[in-house]
């Protein structure tokens, strides 16, 4: 074990994978001169040279495209977006061929395309830079999306997924870059299995990404009140783990849903309706969500932190379930 | 409020095991909408509501056998719904600590809170997770008189868990096991020997008989049903039944119940169908409003009765309703029937066989089919004249079957 940030994570995970493997490229916006929007790929054009770290024009439609078009030539492109809002513009290629041509030519072709991009708020970006959208990704058959929210998923999950046949989305929560944390050096066994972060049999509470560390918090501060919560960090929001969730509330018989995306339409409804389908007679009490409010991402300090998921709100919502029974 | 009671599904019955609800309290429920079912001599049997409303409450679990008469449920009425009551309160929470009812009493009045009293409009169905509910019905906790401490004042796992292990253990009461065929058939025999003994103790019967000439009805039958697909053939039966139905309007002294100590006519007229059951022992059940179906559907209706009295599944108002009872067992060779009425109806007709006879028509000797109807009737209620007069009207109705 050794503490290092996700970001160096991350970039453990980008130099290994260039070193293994020549047919692996990295392909972005500032990746290569400026060293990457959140400086995961600093030094790296120095390192592996132009050929393999090669920056882009701003035009998320073309470079993935351009990603698509070389997964299928047999290359193993690794394509940075900046952010999953600038991504929206990569939509048609990312649904309509990345998604599709396995499908669409009978599996004839497979796209081993590995997209990553930052997500989430909580920097005073404001509304073109904050937002959570994976939910739009895990919306879609035919890809793969993950979420590390571990130094360690940073550091080993590229490397599951240029293992795979199919494109893989990995979304990295802005704020986590310089979070520091333990590096488990082996790699955890896929990228499908939720982890239970912290086992507890009081509520579950489910979340991914950036919010992990959120609940794991809130879930100290519940254990003051003698509520153990069991975190539960999804890894992979498409697939869905469900059979971990529902095997967790089988025995806490209550769930909150952590999601730093919008209510509505959220990876917290979707697991929500999985809890209805898979363990209504479990529940002991109303699933309930917490997710970020329903409006674009302010721009002022208080504003944001009102707007996004906060412990205190996990902990009056796990409260609300489980209060009285104290 | 109304209450909804163990109801009598003839003058013999004294008993019935509630086997099931089919309803909850909050449900709403319609008049003539099953609510429970009811295992009597006469097999498992569906109960209607009687009322429009909301089941408020019930009293007598399942599993249990009560005598005729007992209460078991109340409905409150739509009327009475509509008139807002005080008690809209929103439930009691009891504190965390609060210590678990007593012993056997868990009963709202002694812990003195909570439970959503009848509010005006709307009962709130009572709110138990479904984990609680799970565990209520694997611990036969009823949850609908448990304070509920979850979100809401919902019921939740720890209060059926806490209500289990404050309630006496569940006394061994598995409900009782459905009765065997065997045992069913030795009561359907105990009940048929009663009813018929007091009839015929009771009941001065007068026996009429009559030999319709029923070659025009069978004609026409054989015409109509050479214009049907297989599965609309009309039985001459159902031709049997509309012209009794019919012949009542004409005579409806013999549409009567004997009340206690009267014969009391009755508007509609429900002819009651005798159907023999394969274990031995029959039922009659009512076609309703026999008199104003058409063939087809006094077809459609006597099928569906003759299947589910033969698996279960009878209505509550077709074992109490039938007005009089017709009985044929003319396929069984039997040329003529003389019934015993079933209380408290006061009139039986029967049919014989179809037989051809000669018959003598304006001087002329020809062979006709012929069937005798007859009629056992109670002679409180009417007489002989009466009797001759509906006989006679079944017989004219049959002479003209395309007006049936």
């Amino acid at each position: 074990m050794s503490r290092i940030t996700y970001r160096e994570a991350v970039k453990a995970g980008l130099r290994e994978a260039l070193i293994g493997d020549p047919h692996v490229f990295l392909m972005g916006e500032d990746v290569g001169r400026y060293g990457g929007a959140y400086a995961c790929s600093k030094g790296f054009l120095e390192e592996f040279g132009p050929e393999r770290i090669r920056d882009t024009p701003l035009c998320e439609s073309t470079f993935v495209g351009a990603g698509i078009g070389a997964a299928l030539g047999g290359m193993r492109p690794i394509v940075e977006v900046m952010t999953v809002n600038f991504s929206l513009l990569a939509l048609d290629q990312i649904v309509n061929n990345a998604a599709t041509l396995r499908h669409m030519s009978g599996g004839q072709f497979s796209v081993p395309l590995v997209v990553r991009m930052a997500t989430g708020g909580g920097r005073q970006l404001a509304a073109q830079h904050s937002h959570s959208l994976e939910v739009w990704y895990a919306h879609v058959p035919g890809i793969q999306v993950v979420a590390p929210a571990t130094v360690t998923d940073a550091r080993h999950m590229l490397g599951l997924a240029l293992r795979e046949p199919d494109p893989v989305f990995i979304f990295e929560h802005a704020l986590l870059y310089p979070m520091e944390g333990e590096l488990d050096e082996s790699p955890p066994a896929d990228l499908l299995h939720a982890a239970i972060r912290r086992p507890g049999n009081d509520v579950t509470v489910v979340t991914y990404g950036g919010s992990l560390w959120k609940c794991l918090q809130a879930a100290e501060t519940l254990a003051k009140s003698g509520v153990e919560a069991e975190v539960i960090d999804l890894r992979s929001l498409r697939p869905l783990d469900m059979p971990t969730v529902l095997a967790s509330v089988a025995r806490t018989h209550r769930a909150v849903i952590v999601d730093e995306g919008w209510k509505t339409c959220s990876l917290a409804a979707e697991i929500s309706a999985g809890i209805m389908e898979g363990g209504f007679y479990d529940l002991d009490a109303p699933v309930a969500r917490v997710c970020s409010i329903e409006a674009p991402m302010p721009y002022a300090k208080h504003l944001e932190d009102a707007a996004l998921p906060q412990p205190e709100g996990i902990v009056s919502a796990v409260m609300n379930l489980v209060g009285r029974h104290v | 409020m109304s209450e909804f009671r163990m109801p009598s599904l003839g003058a013999d019955m004294e008993a019935g095991l509630l086997v099931a609800w089919q309803k909850k309290p909050g449900d709403k429920v319609r008049r003539g909408e099953t609510i429970a079912e009811v295992e009597t001599d006469k097999g498992i049997i569906e109960i209607e509501s009687f009322a429009d409303g909301t089941l408020e409450k019930i009293v007598v679990p399942e599993g249990e056998r009560v005598p005729v008469g007992t209460l078991l449920a109340l409905i409150q009425t739509a009327d009475e719904a509509a008139t807002p009551t005080a008690s809209a309160a929103p439930a009691v929470v009891p504190p965390a600590s609060a210590t678990p009812p007593p012993r056997g009493a868990p009963s709202p009045a002694v812990t003195g809170e909570l439970v959503p009293t009848s509010s005006a409009s709307t009962i709130p169905r009572r709110a138990v997770s479904p984990a609680a509910r799970r565990k209520a019905s694997e611990l036969g906790v009823n949850v609908d008189q448990l304070p509920g401490t979850g979100p809401g004042g919902a019921v939740t796992l720890d209060d059926v868990q806490r209500a289990a292990s404050a309630a006496p253990p569940p006394t061994a009461a598995p409900p009782p096991a459905p009765m065997t065929d065997a045992e069913r058939a030795a009561r359907m025999r105990q009940t048929i020997a009663a009813a018929m003994s007091r009839s015929k103790r009771e009941i001065p019967h007068y026996y009429l008989s009559h030999t319709i000439d029923l070659e025009p009805a069978l004609a026409w039958l054989a015409r109509e049903n050479e214009r049907r697909a297989v599965t609309e053939r009309l039985l001459y039966g159902v031709l049997l039944l509309k012209a009794v139905a019919l012949a009542l309007r004409e005579t409806p002294e013999l549409n009567a119940i004997w009340e206690r100590d009267r014969a009391v006519t009755r508007p509609d007229i429900h002819v009651g169908t005798a159907i023999a059951l394969r274990q031995g022992g029959l039922i009659a059940p009512a076609l309703h409003h026999t008199d104003r179906k058409s063939l087809d559907e006094l077809m459609a209706g006597f099928r569906d009765l003759v299947n589910r009295t033969r698996t279960g599944g009878l209505r509550s108002s077709e074992l109490s309703d039938p007005t009089i009872t017709v009985t044929s067992l003319g396929e069984r060779g039997v040329e003529a029937v003389f019934g015993i009425i079933y209380p408290p109806q006061t009139a039986i007709v029967g049919f014989g066989k179809v037989v051809e006879r000669p018959w003598s028509i304006g001087g002329q000797i020809v062979s006709r089919r012929v069937i005798t109807a007859s009629l056992s009737a109670d002679h409180r209620v009417t007489d002989g004249h009466r009797g001759g007069l509906f006989l006679s009207a079944v017989e004219r109705l049959l002479q003209e079957p395309d007006k049936l």
